[in-house]
């Protein structure tokens, strides 16, 4: 029963620039011809492939700009591709959107809430867009809004709600009409601590329901705890996709130490290496090497000794343990959070 | 084609509209009330205009109600909806396709229009009386015309709404708006431009023209109007036109 989701070779370049310079039209078209804007390419998606499994929660990770949305957008008939194809089940998406979308619940990045209603309303409408029958909608909108911890707010417009509150709203609504596979682009932005573990939880038993769950990240921790496959996202393709312990696990040793010298040779370098336990060893720029090694703490007496002896005074050590940050990291030379 | 999911997007804007009501109701009737009173009781009262001014002036204020009620019931929400508070999305994520989302955009801003020209002739009729003769000879062609006036509102607001930006607004005001008005024979008959013969053809690019004169022909038959036959063709043209670009703005607005 569960549904599958499954991308071919997607490819997206936006012809404009993100803000509401999207929009066509008389005027925006005289303008246009008086500011000349020459017209801007943005390649979000380059060759994008992605397979997830039916039933699996599967994560999305990768830093801003990455195309996490644009894929999310693709998948939910909101961005229409360059080329290549896109399934949800059997059914191709941009050929069969109604089928698509009774399959698919969404919460998008930014919230989208209808705001001339109150929260109860958002979710019976909701529902009631799915052909949902009045009693059930009722009822499935209580117990949600008493799981999302909304009940006190249910009848408040959401114009007035926290940024938090809004976000739990979104995601209640996604669930109303009980969809196969259920989108949660970033859905922790913006929650304290503890909702995300509640969130957390309820995503963990959406899916023990027996529901697929894509969702996108770039919360290592949260992919760590939350996704049972994922994949690393950079410029529009995918870097490196498994679980994530067999991710973690194809980080040469584990454990990742940045080193920072007075100065750095070619010849330190190599000694590095020699030592027991490093599998790697990586220039970063010119002062500073990466060393992937079995071994953390245990590594510094030995290459402070070495240092010196080859007159490069070690100046700063960052030891940091097997995680999907340090993936990243040797797989694309830059920080997550860069 | 989905008839729940098209009746529970008539049933939100429904509800959202009685939720507005009072606002709806001042922003569609307080201006034509006002210019009833004006041009129709104080200055045909103290002498300034003819008292046949007022048959004149009715059928131009309906049009002028119903069509910047269908304009704005559809455009605003449209405006505000795609760009500020992204709404719009989850009615296009509803399992139905997209242009019968706007289709639905456009029957609820038809529906609220009709309401606004029905609801303006008594108001305007109890302000202007005594001395306005209304005689609806043929019921079935105002209703054919207040039909397609109310049509091509709405689809007018559906292809300005799509294509406008926020910032826009009052661009859009002062530019589409104003000029519709002073040059949609709404204060005076079409026949009264004769005297500039080139502006009397460029009128005929706005179809509150038409929605004006056919009123006119239908409600105060005695006044001068045009063919009631030219005023059918040219706003099933209008509604036709309009429909056909505002269901391409929409579908070119709601995927990127
Ligand atoms: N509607 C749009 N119009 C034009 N360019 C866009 C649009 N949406 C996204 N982009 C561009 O596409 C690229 C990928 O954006 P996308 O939103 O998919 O990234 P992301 O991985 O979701 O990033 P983030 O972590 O910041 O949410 C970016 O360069 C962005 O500027
Ligand atoms: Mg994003």
């Amino acid at each position: 029963m569960a549904v599958g989701v499954r991308t071919q070779d997607l490819r997206k370049v936006y012809n404009s620039s993100p803000p509401a310079g999207a929009a066509g039209g008389f005027i925006a078209r005289a303008d246009a011809k008086g500011g000349k804007q020459p017209k801007t390419q943005i390649p979000a998606l380059d060759g994008l492939s992605l397979e997830i499994l039916p039933g699996e929660i599967f994560g999305l990770l990768g830093p801003n700009g990455a195309g996490k949305s644009t894929t999310v957008g693709v998948l939910t008939t909101r961005v229409r591709p360059t080329s290549g194809q896109a399934w949800i089940g059997d059914h191709d998406v941009w050929k069969e959107q109604a089928q698509v979308k009774r399959l698919i619940g969404v919460v998008p990045q930014r919230p989208n809430l209808d705001f001339s209603l109150t929260a109860r309303e958002i979710l019976i409408f909701h529902a009631a867009y799915f052909g949902i029958g009045s009693k059930q909608r009722n009822d499935r909108a209580d117990a949600l809004l008493e799981k999302f911890k909304l009940t006190e707010r249910a009848h408040q417009m959401v114009r007035g709600f926290s940024g938090g509150m809004m976000q739990r709203l979104s995601i209640a609504r996604a669930m109303m009409h009980d969809p196969q596979v259920l989108f949660l682009d970033e859905p922790s932005a913006g929650l304290d601590p503890q909702t995300r573990i509640l969130l957390w939880e309820i995503i963990r038993e959406y899916h023990q329901a027996g529901k697929t769950v894509l969702l996108t990240t770039h919360n290592m921790e949260e992919a760590d705890a939350l996704c049972q496959r994922l994949a690393i996202v950079d410029h529009g393709h995918v870097i490196a996709q498994g679980t994530p312990v067999d991710l973690k696990a194809s980080i040469p040793g584990g454990y990742l130490l940045r080193l920072r010298f007075g100065n750095q040779t070619a010849d330190l370098l190599q000694r590095l290496q020699a030592l027991a336990g490093v599998r790697e060893v990586r220039a970063a720029d010119s002062t500073g090497a990466d060393v992937y090694a079995d071994r953390g703490g245990s590594l510094i007496p030995e290459i402070a000794t070495l240092a010196a002896n080859a007159g490069a005074e070690l100046s700063d050590v960052h030891i940091s343990e097997p995680s999907l940050e340090n993936l990243f990291l040797h797989h694309t030379g830059r920080s997550l959070r860069d | 084609m989905n008839w729940k999911t098209f009746g529970a997007m008539l049933a939100r804007d429904a509800h959202v509209a009685r939720r507005n009501a009072i606002q709806l109701f001042l922003q569609t009737f307080l201006q034509p009330l006002l210019f009833v009173f004006i041009f129709g009781r104080v200055m045909v009262g103290s002498g300034y205009m003819p008292a046949a001014y007022k048959s004149l002036l009715l059928p131009g204020i309906i049009a002028i109600s119903m069509t910047f009620t269908g304009i704005w019931a559809v455009a605003m929400p449209l405006i505000a909806e795609f760009q500020w508070t992204r709404e719009i999305e989850d009615r296009l994520l509803a399992p139905i396709s997209v242009g019968w989302i706007a289709i639905e955009k456009i029957i609820a801003g038809m529906l609220q229009a009709l309401v606004a020209g029905l609801a303006v002739i008594p108001l305007a009729w109890l302000v202007l009386r005594p001395g306005v003769e209304i005689s609806i000879r043929s019921p079935l062609t105002f209703a054919l015309i207040i039909v397609l006036v109310a049509g091509f509102s709405a689809c007018g607001g559906l292809a300005l709404g799509c294509s406008i930006n926020q910032q826009h607004i009052g661009l859009m005001f002062s530019m589409v708006m104003t000029p519709m008005i002073f040059f949609g024979c709404t204060y005076y008959p079409w026949s009264a431009l004769k005297t500039f013969p080139i502006l009397q053809k460029l009128v005929l690019i706005n179809p509150l023209v038409y929605a004006s004169e056919g009123l006119r022909a239908t409600l105060v038959p005695q006044s001068p109007h045009l063919a009631v036959t030219a005023v059918l063709i040219a706003l099933v043209f209008f509604d036709v036109l309009l429909l056909v670009v505002g269901l391409h703005q929409f579908e070119k607005k709601s995927v990127s």
